[in-house]
């Protein structure tokens, strides 16, 4: 642990930090374009150079380790001067097209010339350099040369992370370019995230462009569920809109990146297709009605077929979209309050689905299915509960999240699930499986739930609501709370954190966890 | 002075090998391997005082004592035969006329940090030079010199050649090793050192050529009699490339520490069209020029060169007259360094497109005195702050002229126009008949 001496602060810190690192630990920021800690150090930008005592030339923070007794100034008249000429220099040849670039307001162009520069340049503006502008490079990017700074972040990405080098650096000087390979545009499932770590609007996502200004936008901490790795993001909104994912740094899960496929898997969730009222079947069409007298209906029809059947005629199949809340309260509700041990899983990918591959991207579609696992409800027990409906054993079903029609077929869900009486299905959208239902409930998609997953790895990561659901939406674990005091006049309180709590006491896979000390990057299931 | 470096002067077919074995050649490269140690071989060459005569005048023996002794990764050495330097022509003779020399340079320099493979690294245009090499490799692996056990000594190397495609920047040691891998010539950040981290992640010498060609002879004759050819701190035989306004243009062998005067008066045969002494850069492009006055009186060795203000850099001396235009000729020098940098760092990058946008203005008269004072600034801001020194051979020089030579680019301004042009922007009518209009342009 050297300690070591930065404008005046002495800190200790551990060996083999880099500058830019150990000066972060001390609240103090060393501006930088080219260093990412998620990729090898170039030096390119020199907006890092700092005066190190005894050195006789200034050193670049991101190359310079730490070492006992270093004397560091990052404010000296030394650094400032170089610092304000590197940023004169970058901006020589920048276009400066701010009014229409995406970048704005969170450019690193931008940003360190407001803290670390505010002079006007001594270079004349008709003799800037030309390059080309609003390039389509391929997958989701666009590229603009004349903004590029020539970080060489996106080259390194593709180089060290997905080792497939789809962009390099052409030319010579400062005619050097960033572009594909000719004839070969980028064609990467990892694409996009060239565009969130480079520092300027040198490339953008097509999918974003010109839709929203990033100050507008509000970021909440999340988990997507594209799949069981369960990357960590944050959720950029405006007004109950989804905008984008951004790939939240996790060291146990995702380190800095997160897949195209997760990233845009947001836009299904925005389809015009949400629920946004409870519904019942009508005759020969679905119904709208308020929750109170959903609730009252769908308590009535529980206690009839319980009254007649015994109440192991009322099952649940809980599908590993769910959270681990809001499959803890539904198993809790058909095992307790209802009485019924009939609970199964759904696990289902698409089967034109991306497979597993060594970095992120895992085959199977579904975010949670290790937490349901550890809540002993398992998609194996899906046959079972087929057969007790073809036995007349079982006659009614809440569905939550599970699309059984789509996965099965609507063959073959006929043929198993065909002869229940009464369906109530929890959902986001009228999918196949809701358009069967005698009932059909809208809750709450990703971007709003409070919640948490447990990834294939068996790290358990908070989801946390970013708007309120549309409509009448509700939560799906507040749903299930207003159903259980339907049924047993009982309050129980709605909300996840009180639901994780009860889980942590009485399921051992969750023992000793609590839903605020899960943290950013989340925790170990015990077992 | 005997000649050493340039023997086929004397001796026309010693790029033979047969030539060259009959002139005492690669005798050193035995007594190397059987007589000396590598530890004993490094010694002698650090007491040699031999300092690289690729540019940076480091001492070569130190250079090689960096290399790790127990390493467990293989060594390489890399002989620099990139050449780029405006102005600089001397290892291109010698791959010409004396490729053996180089090569048993080489082949002591693996002895001594225990490398098996060597690279030589061609400039892009030196196609024929390259080949006349693979040639005197060839005979010599025939002969037992080169390829497994050496001479019977159990000692293996193996030497390849590889060329460019023609960047400056290659020349550059990082550069070169990353070219070599491959990979663009972009010069890496120190450390990692090559010495630690070179060619392919393994320990590295890089040599230049000139450099490798003074080993056999330490070898063969030791480090007392090296010492005492010039200075005792920077000593040797020096190729000059003597280029410009001078009547005997060319390559010459001199010790080190010869006068300048003397080296453009009496071998040179003094200053082109009768005319007199303006400017001299001595060491090719990347360094301040000396006046008239201070050429006088400067010694050509390393630490002289230094003492009055400038470096020797690759001894590429180009001499200028009264002619010449100095605000054209740091024009030239800006668009040099500005098509050369390879662009990685900021200040390279974008600091030699400035200053030679601001150079042209200045010679086309079109320039303001203010721009003198960004010039200045800018220089000072590309020095030292980058990753390679292409950027200080750049404002080096830009700092020369225009301290020394301020007048004159106040004349441009003032006039409108270049002192040395008329008024449609042509040279001057010239004062001496080889002059041809638009030479400048
Ligand atoms: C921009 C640049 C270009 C260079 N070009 C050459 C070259 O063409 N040949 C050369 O020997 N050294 C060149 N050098 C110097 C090398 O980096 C290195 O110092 C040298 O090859 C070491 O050999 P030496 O110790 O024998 O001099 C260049 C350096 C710079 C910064
Ligand atoms: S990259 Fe930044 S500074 Fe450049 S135009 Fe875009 S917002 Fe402006
Ligand atoms: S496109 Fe962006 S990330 Fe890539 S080199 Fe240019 S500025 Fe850096
Ligand atoms: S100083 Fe210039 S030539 Fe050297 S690495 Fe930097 S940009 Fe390239
Ligand atoms: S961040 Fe250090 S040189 Fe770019």
């Amino acid at each position: 642990m050297p300690k070591l001496t930065i404008d005046g602060k002495e800190i200790e810190v551990a060996d083999g930090l880099n500058l830019i690192q150990a000066a972060d630990q001390a609240g103090i920021e060393i501006p930088h374009y080219c260093y990412h800690p998620g990729l090898s150090i170039v030096g390119n930008c020199r907006m890092c150079l700092v005066e190190v005592e005894k050195a006789p030339k200034l050193q670049i923070a991101c190359n310079t380790r730490v070492a006992e007794g270093m004397v560091v100034h990052t404010r000296s008249a030394r650094t400032r001067t170089a610092q304000k000429a590197v940023l004169e220099f970058l901006l020589i040849n920048h276009p400066i097209d701010c009014p229409v670039c995406d970048q704005a307001g969170e450019c690193k162009l931008q940003d360190y010339y407001m803290d670390y520069d505010q002079q006007p340049s001594r270079f004349s503006l008709g003799k800037k350099n030309k390059k080309g502008k609003a390039i389509d490079i391929g997958s989701d990017v666009m590229l603009d040369q004349e903004r590029c700074i020539l970080c060489a972040r996106c080259t390194r990405f593709f180089d060290e992370i997905t080792h497939t080098s789809e962009l390099a650096i052409f030319g010579r000087g400062d005619h050097n370019v960033i572009d594909h390979w000719p004839g070969k545009p980028i064609n990467n499932k990892y694409a996009v995230n060239v565009v969130d770590i480079c520092p300027v609007g040198a490339l953008t996502e097509k999918d974003f462009r010109f839709r929203m200004r990033v100050w507008y936008l509000h970021r909440t901490p999340s988990v997507c569920a594209g799949c069981e790795r369960g990357c960590s993001i944050d959720i950029h909104h405006h007004r109950g809109r989804v905008y984008r994912y951004k790939p939240r740094h996790n060291p146990d899960v995702n380190g800095y990146w997160m897949c195209d496929e997760g990233r845009h898997s947001f836009v299904a969730l925005q389809s015009e297709s949400r629920l946004t009222t409870p519904l019942f079947q009508s005759g020969d069409r679905m119904a709208a009605e308020g929750w109170q007298p959903a609730l009252e209906r769908a308590a009535a029809r529980i206690m009839e077929i319980g009254r007649t059947s015994g109440a192991n005629a009322i099952g649940a199949v809980i599908g590993a979209q769910a959270t681990n809340e809001e499959a803890y309260a539904l198993k809790r509700l058909v095992k307790t309050t209802i009485g019924s041990d009939r609970i199964a899983g759904l696990c289902w990918s698409p089967p034109d689905a991306s497979g597993d591959d060594n970095l992120l991207i895992r085959a199977n579609k579904n975010p949670n299915l290790r937490g349901l696992e550890a809540l002993g409800i398992s998609p194996q027990n899906l046959d079972q509960l087929s057969a007790s409906v073809a036995a007349g054993q079982l006659k009614m079903l809440i569905v939550l999240r599970a699309d059984l029609v789509r996965a099965l077929g609507e063959q073959e869900f006929l043929k198993r699930f065909g002869a229940l009486d009464y369906m109530l299905v929890l959902d986001t959208d009228a999918n196949e499986t809701g358009q069967m239902a005698n009932q059909l409930w809208p809750i709450a998609a990703f971007p709003e739930i409070d919640g948490s997953f447990t990834n294939f790895k068996g790290r358990v990561q908070r989801l946390q609501s970013a708007f309120a659901p549309p409509g009448q939406a509700l939560s799906a674990v507040e749903v299930i709370a207003r159903l259980g005091r339907q049924l047993d006049g009982n309050e129980r309180v709605g909300s996840a954190e009180a639901v994780f709590a009860e889980m942590a006491a009485e399921e051992p896979a969750f023992k000793g966890l609590s839903f605020g000390g899960l943290g950013p990057h989340g925790r170990d299931l015990v077992a | 002075m005997e000649r050493i470096l340039t023997r086929w002067l004397d001796i026309p077919d010693i790029r033979r090998l047969d030539v060259y074995e009959a002139n005492g050649g690669y005798q050193a490269l035995r007594k190397a391997l059987f007589d000396m140690k590598p530890e004993e071989i490094i010694n002698e060459v650090k007491n040699s005082n031999l300092r690289g005569r690729g540019g940076a005048a480091f001492p070569t023996g130190t250079k090689w004592s960096f290399i790790p002794k127990d390493s467990k990764k293989p060594v390489y050495l890399c002989c620099n035969a990139d050449e780029s330097e405006p102005g600089t022509f001397a290892n291109r003779y010698q791959l010409e006329f004396d490729p053996h020399q180089v090569l048993e340079g080489i082949l002591i320099a693996c002895r001594a940090v225990n490398a098996h493979v060597a690279y030589m690294y061609f400039r892009g245009e030196f196609t024929h030079q390259k080949r006349t090499v693979e040639g005197a490799i060839a005979e010599a692996r025939a002969k037992g010199y080169i390829g497994k056990n050496i001479m019977g000594s159990g000692f293996d190397v193996e030497i390849y050649t590889h060329r460019g495609a023609g960047a400056y920047i290659c020349g550059e040691e990082t550069g070169l090793l990353e070219s070599l891998e491959g990979k663009r010539a972009y010069p890496r950040n120190r450390p990692p050192f090559p010495a630690i981290q070179g060619a392919f992640g393994c320990p590295t010498v890089v040599n230049n050529v000139e450099t490798l060609s003074n080993v056999p002879w330490i070898i063969k004759k030791g480090a007392d009699w090296y010492r005492s050819i010039g200075p005792e701190k920077s000593p040797g035989p020096k190729l000059f490339c003597l280029s410009g306004h001078v009547n005997k243009p060319g390559l010459y062998e001199l010790p080190m520490g010869f006068p300048l005067k003397d080296l453009i008066y009496d071998v040179g045969g003094g200053i082109s069209d009768g005319r007199k002494l303006k400017a001299v850069i001595p060491g090719g492009a990347s360094f301040p020029p000396f006046t008239a006055e201070e050429a006088e009186k400067v010694m050509m060795d390393f630490d002289s060169v230094r003492a009055a203000g400038s470096l020797m850099g690759t001894a590429g001396v180009m001499v200028m007259h009264d002619d010449t235009c100095m605000v054209d000729v740091l024009r030239t020098i800006a668009h040099f360094f500005h098509h050369e940098s390879c662009g990685q760092c900021t200040p390279c990058r974008e600091g030699c497109g400035w200053i030679e946008k601001l150079m042209i203005d200045m010679e086309a008269g079109r320039g303001k005195v203010s721009d003198l004072d960004v010039m200045l600034n800018v220089a000072s801001n590309m020095e030292g702050n980058t990753i390679c020194v292409l950027a200080d051979s750049l404002a080096m020089p830009t700092r020369g002229f225009i301290t020394k030579f301020r007048s004159e680019f106040e004349d441009h301004v003032r006039l409108g126009r270049c002192p040395f042009r008329d008024r449609d922007g042509r040279l001057a009518p010239p004062a001496h008949a080889a002059y041809q209009e638009g030479d400048h342009a």
